[in-house]
């Protein structure tokens, strides 16, 4: 129950910052996509250098353990190509498009639809996908600097700087 | 109180809020961001209403029973909190077709829910397979620094590029 309740707390602090920042918008999204506006990359990068530093700090203090998916290679890349695929079409990402409805973007409704029908049948496909795509290359919980066999805090400070070029460029080009 | 009132947050500090609020997520409830695998849930819960001797039957609804979990609360909150900005701020604007759909492809109702549905139809497929979406993979698989939030957010960008662009090649001619 603590969970549940902390879960929707999550959320809607999550859902607050998504919608002050016009990242759940359909003109965002296909914006970034189209090289128009680059908002949802900027909230992405700055949200993901901030919790890497935080969860990366916490797991050498042994406060937290990390929780890192698979990397399937085969079904990393067939699942990611087919749901960009789906984003360009829908214009609003599966969680995110909850927060479209809440600010009355009511057409997010057929994308939620859509979404709970192709997890129903994902669900059936299953166990026939598990034995073609699931199973092409399948590397385990691995990490970047797990395969560069270097310390992460190696790894961070170049992926910030990275970033930061990029948010360079980002403003230099006003998009 | 009057940042709360503004309608546009900057999206690096909004960004960065969020990068916060994950922190707090794992350190608290060691629960990572996520969103996909509560469609699942969805799913299994519906069919559980008419069907239900078949959800039990099926592998991957074990694996995501057909019940509200963490992640399940926290997608429901998304609207909520969405919802809250948006009065506070005086954005909530009730739209059924997008402002640059609206220019490209005209003001039909059904044209645009025939392709959401397409869209969130393929997506969620794709993001079950892959194993995540963006929350899950690309926030937290990135933040994780794990090598499948970077092959999978890659995809993500490359095919969604594509299939945007060819939605809208020739750009709004208006």
């Amino acid at each position: 129950m603590k969970d549940l309740f902390a879960g929707l707390i999550t959320g809607i602090i999550f859902g607050f910052l998504l919608q002050k920042s016009k990242v759940i918008r359909y003109n965002q999204q296909i914006g970034a996509l189209r090289f128009l506006d680059m908002t949802i990359i900027k909230f992405m990068l700055s949200s993901i250098i901030v919790g890497m530093i935080g969860i990366y700090l916490l797991k050498d203090l042994n406060v937290i353990s990390l929780n890192i998916k698979s990397a399937n290679i085969g079904a990393n890349i067939i699942g990611g190509l087919l749901f960009g695929l789906g984003w360009g079409i829908l214009g609003y990402c599966p969680g995110t498009q909850l927060g479209a409805v809440g600010e009355g973007r009511l057409d997010a409704v057929w994308g939620i639809l859509g979404a709970i029908l192709g997890a129903g049948l994902f669900a059936e496909l299953n166990p026939f996908l598990k034995k073609i795509i699931l199973t092409w290359g399948d590397f385990g919980k691995i990490t970047i600097p797990d395969i560069l066999n270097v310390n992460h805090w190696i790894i961070i400070p170049i992926f910030i700087f990275l970033c930061l070029m990029l948010f360079i460029f980002f403003e230099k080009k006003r998009i | 109180m009057n940042l709360l009132k503004k309608s546009e947050w900057n999206p690096y500090f909004a960004g960065a809020l969020a990068g916060i609020l994950a922190i707090l997520s794992v350190w608290i409830t060691g629960e990572f961001i996520g969103a996909s695998s509560s469609f699942v849930r969805t799913a299994a819960m519906i069919e559980k209403m008419f069907i239900p001797n078949h959800v039990s039957k099926v592998e991957y609804f074990n694996k995501n029973q057909p019940k509200i979990d963490w992640q399940w609360m926290f997608v429901l909150g998304i609207m909520i909190g969405s919802f809250i900005s948006a009065i506070i701020s005086g954005t909530f604007k009730l739209q059924t077709v997008p402002d640059m759909w609206q220019d490209k492809f005209g003001k039909s109702v059904a044209k645009r829910a025939v392709f959401a549905f397409s869209g969130g139809f393929l997506a969620i497929i794709g993001a079950r397979l892959a194993g995540g979406c963006p929350s899950g993979h690309g926030l937290s698989g990135l933040m994780q620094l794990a090598v499948s939030g970077f092959i999978a957010l890659i995809c993500f960008f490359t095919a969604g590029i594509i299939s945007a662009n060819l939605l809208y090649k020739g750009g709004i001619n208006k």
